[in-house]
């Protein structure tokens, strides 16, 4: 009854194939300033798939945390994805301190959210402040080959912080930097340069603005009062990203969305920064005491 | 042997040793510590053994039974998990969350007299033992050349996966999430369903040749149709699970201190947050927990929190005990542990500490008016009845709706509520592509989703031309130095299964 030739087992796969093992390695590292640097990925599947405005959940080693990152660009013939990070808690100054190109991290979903929606709208500023000039980059940069004029402004505290000038220059057709100092551009904030350029074009159709939520803020309360369809991208807490645990919820006029499935771009005029914000804040505490902590056990490590 | 009778069997259900309340709300081991040899072999015996049984059909995944428990009874354990494994292959984790009272010990005769058999208990040490000795009913079956993508890892693509695997499929699972298990490993808590056991039966899944791939969010990183179109799978299930907590559009929602129970369970199951900050995820437990709802997610969340510190954990439900979703074990449970139930009371505004915190909340009484159309009877509110109480944490544990993702990103059928459309066969508006589990029915059960992965699994086969495989069972134990089919005694961990 039973057949009696060697009938080969199924294949047994190496235990737990992809995940344990799998990581994402970093390819290049690039220091912008002292606390501002680049890691490009390996992840050709995810650089075929990015598109401008989504994000990824980076987890950097075991035990880590899943942190929510902008991809602010992404080279589909290299394979690559690029995030730009400040390391300002414990998980990205800690990130800063050991990612080396080479070295890997285990765990990088992707990409996330909803892409911008890019069209060839006529004129179009996208905004970008301080960190948040990384991830406009890859929009201005869509919206130019989409056949779009696109108006660059971009700003940062001081020269130092200055970086992807360059790279903002040769896909605007208009391009401004802005610093608070006037040690590099037009002296000043983004708000500033947004206000010069929607006084000099009154047909502005969209304006993109990514930064801190207090400029973005500022941005679209500059563009309020002209009508300007003003887009924003969103970076509330998260801790899966895939629209299951509700931690990103965000209040719109019109109700409650959640950041990681339903944007991360958002009309500006209808979000409400002040509830992001007071958001924002909500594990300030326990942040403060990761970064002790860490910075102790560096030490101790010395 | 005379036949069994209601008189003639142990009249007493075997109780299961439990870990007392005061000692298990400052640890996360189990609250049931699981049958004992002794346990299992009494309770075996209260089983009339029904030539028609009622518990089989009764089962979403019909598990033979009274099958298993005469194995049991004539102490061939091994045997008793080889009837389990067949049609379920997670038996150490469905012994312990299944449903059991609405399932098969619904409807044990039994338990028209006496309490019914304590069919989940059995069927948990089993698992346990099959753990404890390693064994896993590793097929061996002949690829059939069909590649099968399966779109998450929580119970109901674990379900078809294993069905189709052992059908000969080459089995990919996608997960998002850093870790394979899905709700089993983010949503139930260690206590209910310690971690060890899912990395059990998902090492058992793997030794089935099914391959898991995390950190893969599908359709966003590649869509369904890309799957079939370019990928080369013949044929797609999707489970993905919960989507996007429901909150009551109530004032203070946005507060710091508000979370779902999905974001608290996640943040202490697969990160580990009650760690911090020797874990990196922090989770910012208030001494006050309320918990909004009295399901199982809820039940789950009150006792997380009692066990991270809390030290008042109220539950906030507008109907009454009687109406309660939750398991009753579940319910007994958290009172035990110190839970404060407020029933008949439903929230009305989340009170504001003028910082942007949870400083309290403000609820209304409520009274059962006429039933509704779920044949519960609707609570009413009694007007002025408002009261006030302090909390600094929220918890919302009231149902979730679709995930939109696969939504967003496929030309999928759903429906007027955003979950995936399907027939009864579990097949989509897209050919080749099945869905089972919450993205169909909205939140479930983890043996409801498993049953869902497995329907799903036979359609799919029927779909690919597949014949219905026949598990073959050599009994080795009889004589254990007779060869099985040509192999050396310790590869014999074999289940044939042969494509007939």
């Amino acid at each position: 009854m039973y057949e009696t030739e060697a009938i080969a087992p199924h294949p047994i796969q190496p235990p737990a194939g992809g995940y344990r093992s799998a990581g994402v390695t970093i390819v290049r590292r690039e220091d912008f300033s002292d606390v501002t640097y680049l890691l490009e990925l390996d992840h050709p599947m995810m650089a075929r798939a990015a598109r401008p405005g989504q994000f990824v959940i980076v987890m950097s080693q075991e035990g880590g945390e899943r942190i929510p990152l902008t991809i602010a660009d992404f080279d589909r013939d290299r394979g690559t994805i690029t995030l730009v990070i400040q390391a300002v808690g414990k998980t990205t100054r800690q990130m800063q301190q050991d990612c080396q190109a080479g070295t890997r991290l285990i765990s990088v979903t992707g990409p996330m959210g909803e892409p911008s929606h890019i069209a060839d709208v006529g004129k179009v500023v996208c905004v970008g402040g301080g960190l948040g000039v990384a991830p406009v980059y890859p929009q201005a940069r869509a919206f130019k080959q989409a056949g779009a004029y696109v108006i660059g402004v971009i700003g940062f505290r001081d020269r130092s912080l200055v970086f992807w000038d360059d790279k903002f220059r040769a896909v605007c057709d208009e391009f401004i930097v802005c610093s608070n100092d006037g040690s590099v551009g037009l002296r000043g904030l983004v708000t500033d340069g947004l206000k010069q350029v929607i006084a000099a074009h009154p047909d502005i159709a969209e304006v993109v603005a990514i930064g801190p939520p207090v400029m973005m803020k500022a941005c679209a309360e500059t563009t309020r009062p002209h009508g300007i369809r003003t887009t924003v991208s969103l970076n509330p807490v998260m801790v899966d990203g895939t629209g299951m645990c509700g931690g990103c919820r965000v209040k719109l006029n019109d109700g409650m969305k959640f950041a990681c499935v339903d944007g991360p771009d958002f009309d500006g005029h209808q979000v409400d920064f002040d509830d992001l914000i007071n958001r924002l804040h909500r594990f300030a505490q326990q942040e403060k005491l990761a970064v002790e902590k860490w910075t102790e056990d560096c030490r101790a490590r010395l | 042997m005379a036949r069994k009778t209601i008189r003639t069997i142990p009249q007493q259900r075997t109780p299961i040793p439990v870990q007392e309340p005061a000692e298990r709300v400052h640890n996360f081991d189990e609250v049931a510590r699981g049958y004992s040899e002794d346990n299992a072999l009494l309770e075996s015996e209260r089983c009339l053994m029904c030539p028609q049984p009622a518990c089989v059909p009764a089962c979403p995944v019909h598990i033979d039974i009274p099958g298993f428990i005469a194995k049991i009874v004539g102490r061939d354990y091994r045997g008793a998990y080889d009837t389990i494994a067949d049609a379920n292959l997670l038996p150490a984790i469905c012994g312990r969350v299944c449903p059991q009272e609405d399932q098969c010990e619904g409807v044990c005769p039994v338990g028209e007299t006496l309490e019914p058999v304590a069919i989940g208990r059995l069927e948990r040490w089993v698992g346990d033992l099959a753990i404890r000795e390693g064994w896993s009913n590793r097929p061996w079956v002949q690829p059939n050349g069909f590649r099968i993508g399966i779109v998450g890892s929580g119970p109901a693509g674990i379900a078809c996966a294993a069905d189709l695997a052992k059908a000969g499929c080459d089995v990919t699972i996608y997960e998002a999430f850093h870790k394979p298990g899905g709700v089993l490993r983010y949503g139930i808590p260690d206590f209910r369903l310690p971690e060890s056991v899912i990395s059990a039966e998902i090492a058992n899944l793997e030794r089935l040749g099914v391959k898991i791939e995390c950190n893969t969010l599908v359709g966003r990183l590649f869509t369904i149709e890309q799957m079939i179109d370019e990928m080369g799978f013949h044929a797609v299930f999707i489970g993905t699970g919960a989507g996007t907590p429901r909150f009551m559009d109530i004032p203070g929602e946005f507060l710091n201190g508000v979370v779902s129970a999905n974001e608290l369970l996640t943040r202490c199951n697969l990160m580990q947050a009650g760690d911090f900050p020797a874990h990196d995820t922090p989770l910012g437990l208030g001494r006050r927990v309320a918990v909004i709802g009295s399901g199982n997610t809820a039940m789950d969340a009150m006792r997380v929190s009692l066990r991270l510190g809390a030290e008042k954990v109220y539950c906030i439900y507008r109907r009454t005990l009687e109406e309660s979703p939750a398991r009753r074990e579940e319910l007994e449970h958290a009172e035990e542990e110190g839970v404060e139930f407020h029933w008949l009371s439903a929230p009305v505004e989340i009170l504001d500490d003028g910082h942007g915190n949870v400083r309290g909340m403000r609820c209304i009484r409520m009274e059962l008016g006429e039933p509704d159309s779920s044949g519960r009877r609707r609570p009413v509110p009694v007007a002025g009845s408002d009261f006030e109480f302090e909390a600094d944490t929220v918890v919302y544990a009231i149902g979730t709706s679709a995930n939109p993702i696969i939504g967003q990103t496929s030309k999928i059928r759903l429906n007027k509520w955003g979950f995936i459309d399907t027939d009864d066969r579990m097949a989509t508006s897209l050919a080749g592509v099945y869905a089972g589990g919450d993205i169909v029915t909205g939140g479930a059960t983890v043996i409801l989703a498993m049953g869902a992965g497995r329907t799903a699994a036979r359609s799919m086969k029927e779909y690919l031309g597949i014949r219905e495989s026949e598990c073959l069972y050599e009994d080795l134990r009889e004589d254990p130095d007779k060869g099985l089919f040509g192999f050396p005694r310790q590869e014999r961990n074999f289940v044939r299964i042969r494509t007939l």
